[in-house]
């Protein structure tokens, strides 16, 4: 049997519930391990296997001069580097300090904040190291993160649409919820989560990001035809992928 | 005088990162500290100034795996600060999905994470070579409780379903019903995931706890109830500050929760089944004794066989709120906002999770306290490594290194949500 490609799984400021997605995969998670020697994965295994490493998933912001660190030497073992989610991506909801001053954020969590070491802000792994894919969600989609390893090994690239969630509210059959009054995030957001909150009857609220070419303006347009202030299109860019820069340009442009 | 120092870099098969630091000094465990420098993300500042209504899809994301904890406290809060009542089919429906999480993270943790200790296996994958069956049952048990979860809240990881007054949709009782047959497939392996764990080698140990948990007037208590001691503790939600503190120490992004002029105290599963053993159905408080567990159990060890009564529990009690299902006229009740203050407190899979929220008049949030269940446990967890190590102290390190892994994994502990980074390093002289 040829020696299988090695997976190793990393964590940084983050929920856990991109990784968990990956346990989460109850149907495929032996069958994985199968195919991949699973050679990191704290959450998961005790084992560890030396790098360097075939494929990693990396889960979670940047947020300590540690971790900043941290991030050269795991780009440095991987040979293909992919982040999971919105954290890893973009920042996550943690890069709402990036707009604020964070020690205010530490005062305000801690009694004691000389015990606290952090950075101002909460940056995505592309502004570390070189990224190979980027998953979008909060959390990932557990097909598309089969998806992107299935593509791995086969050598291939990951097929996942770049579209935005209307075409996946169309793909379910979802009548439109902007159309009945509520305002939707899915024109501007990058599809992979299968339009669940169409369907569910809310609006989506932008956690896999921007899609690749947003029309915002348009869309904070149509908000506020809906009767949406200034406030609310703010905070409904300012959430799980409040860095990423077309929600935080368009978020920057409703300041009161 | 011998010096001595064991290291390990990482915790493993736990939720976040942290370290432990063992000092021995002449054959005695001077100090047990969990370390926890997980980087914390500030959910209490950023809060201030968003609306209740994006409340709980915000705290949601302090866990991915139990954001149903943090979505259901946000929403109790928010009504009781704006005085409206969740009730009726609305709260069956919470309740419903709370088992759905009971079951995915106990099931989580019991087969993947904490069996392979006992096993001698560095995790599920290599234990699946000998122990495959038992493997594949848990992951179908555990995909039960995720199946339940999506259902009513649209996915598993981070819900969308769950709001202030209610849901968004509701689910028909036609919608329901497919479930029911793989939860009564769920309730077949939960009791044989009890017969399965109850058989592991437990190492020694009985510590004097002081349980904390929720207690409920008719039912096991999940979504509400009082909250309640062996030490005199029934107190109202509301009143949870007036009797326990945090504090913030040097080796840990985690606040240390205590009883206030009393100390370390337990939350979870050993402190929800102590307090309320008799809620459970005739049928499981006769499989816990069958299978040797009294109606109180303080061996920490153990809490893996608690896990899975409480796994089996959750099915059954998903499969009777199903029986006895009527879809509701409307998904949720109206609210008005107002200013004021809200409390939510809910038993999370690790143990209670408290909320405290002031709102203004519009229902911005003007601040917010989150009191997660690992972070009432640390000091708990550091009493525990203590016992643990001074009983091994003539051993080698390896196998204080080892027991002291499995002592915190006892835990389930989600250093995540508490803030989170393990290293274990121990230091003798």
């Amino acid at each position: 049997m040829p020696q299988r490609p090695s997976l190793a799984v990393w964590k940084f400021a983050s929920c856990d519930g991109c990784q968990l997605s990956l346990l989460d995969c109850e149907d495929e998670f032996l069958a994985l391990a199968d195919a991949v020697e699973i050679a990191n994965f704290p959450e998961a295994s005790s084992a560890f296997v030396e790098g360097p490493y075939d494929l990693s998933l990396v889960e979670g912001s940047i947020t300590t001069p540690h971790d900043a660190e941290r991030i050269l030497e795991v780009r440095a073992q991987s040979k293909y580097l992919v982040t999971i989610g919105a954290c890893a991506t973009a920042g996550g909801i943690q890069a709402l300090r990036n707009f604020a001053d964070v020690n205010d954020f530490i005062a305000a969590v801690y009694a004691s904040p000389e015990y606290i070491g952090t950075l101002e802000t909460s940056t995505p792994i592309s502004a570390h190291v070189l990224v190979d894919y980027e998953l979008h969600g909060c959390p990932i989609d557990k097909a598309q993160l089969i998806e992107v390893i299935a593509a791995f090994l086969a050598g291939r690239k990951p097929a996942i649409a770049a579209h935005s969630v209307c075409i996946e509210c169309k793909q379910r059959g979802n009548v439109c919820i902007m159309v009945q009054g509520t305002p939707c995030l899915g024109p501007v957001t990058h599809a992979g989560c299968g339009a669940i909150c169409p369907a569910y009857r809310r609006g989506c609220y932008g956690c896999f990001g921007p899609m690749e070419t947003p029309n915002m303006p348009a869309m904070a347009k149509e908000w506020k035809l809906l009767g949406a202030q200034s406030r609310d299109i703010q905070n409904a860019l300012r959430t799980f992928n409040a860095w990423a820069e077309p929600f935080r340009d368009e978020s920057a442009a409703h300041d009161d | 005088m011998t010096t001595k120092t064991i290291k390990v870099d990482y915790l493993t098969r736990v939720e976040g990162e942290g370290a432990l630091d063992l000092h021995i000094e002449d054959g005695k465990v001077t100090t047990a500290n969990l370390r926890i420098f997980e980087p914390p993300r500030f959910f209490e500042a950023f809060l201030r100034g968003r609306s209740y209504t994006e409340l709980p899809d915000i705290v949601a994301r302090i866990c991915g795996i139990c954001p149903i904890a943090y979505q259901m406290g946000a929403v109790q809060a928010v009504e009781q600060a704006f005085g409206a009542t969740v009730d009726g089919q609305l709260r069956t429906l919470r309740r419903l999905i709370y088992c759905g999480e009971w079951i995915e993270s106990h099931a989580l943790h019991v087969v993947m994470l904490h069996a392979p200790d006992f096993l001698g296996y560095p995790d599920a994958i290599r234990m699946a070579e000998s122990h495959g069956d038992a493997v594949r049952k848990g992951l179908a048990l555990k995909k039960v409780g995720n199946a339940l979860m999506s259902l009513l809240g649209g996915r598993e990881i981070h819900p969308v379903n769950l709001r202030p007054g209610g849901f968004y949709k509701v689910p028909s009782r036609e919608e329901l019903a497919p479930i029911t047959e793989e939860l009564k497939r769920a309730r077949d392996l939960a009791e044989e995931l009890v017969r399965w764990v109850s058989g592991f080698p437990f190492p020694e140990l009985e510590r004097d706890y002081e349980f904390v948990a929720m207690h409920h007037d008719e039912e096991y208590p999940i979504a509400e109830g009082r909250l309640v001691s062996n030490r005199g503790i029934d107190i109202d939600i509301v009143d949870y500050e007036n009797h326990f503190e945090e504090r913030h120490v040097p080796h840990s992004t985690a606040l240390h929760s205590m009883v206030k002029q009393r100390g370390a105290y337990l939350v979870g599963p050993l402190a929800r089944y102590a307090l309320n053993f008799d809620r459970f159905p005739q049928s499981i408080q006769s499989l816990a004794r069958e299978v040797g567990l009294g109606p109180v159990c303080r061996n920490p060890f153990q809490s893996i066989v608690v896990r899975a009564l409480e796994v089996l529990y959750a099915c059954e009690e998903a499969l009777r709120l199903i029986a006895d299902y009527e879809q509701p006229d409307s998904p949720a009740v109206p609210l008005e906002p107002r200013a004021g203050t809200g409390f939510g407190c809910t038993e999370a899979p690790r143990g209670i999770c408290w909320h405290r929220y002031d709102f203004e008049e519009d229902g911005t949030i003007r601040a917010a306290r989150i009191v997660p269940p690992t972070s009432q446990n640390q000091p708990s967890i550091e009493a525990d490594l203590a016992a643990v190590a001074t009983s091994l102290v003539e051993e080698g390190d390896d196998i204080i290194r080892d027991r002291c892994e499995m002592t915190i994994r006892n835990y389930d502990p989600c250093i995540s949500c508490s803030a989170h980074f393990l290293k274990l390093s121990v230091h003798r002289s």
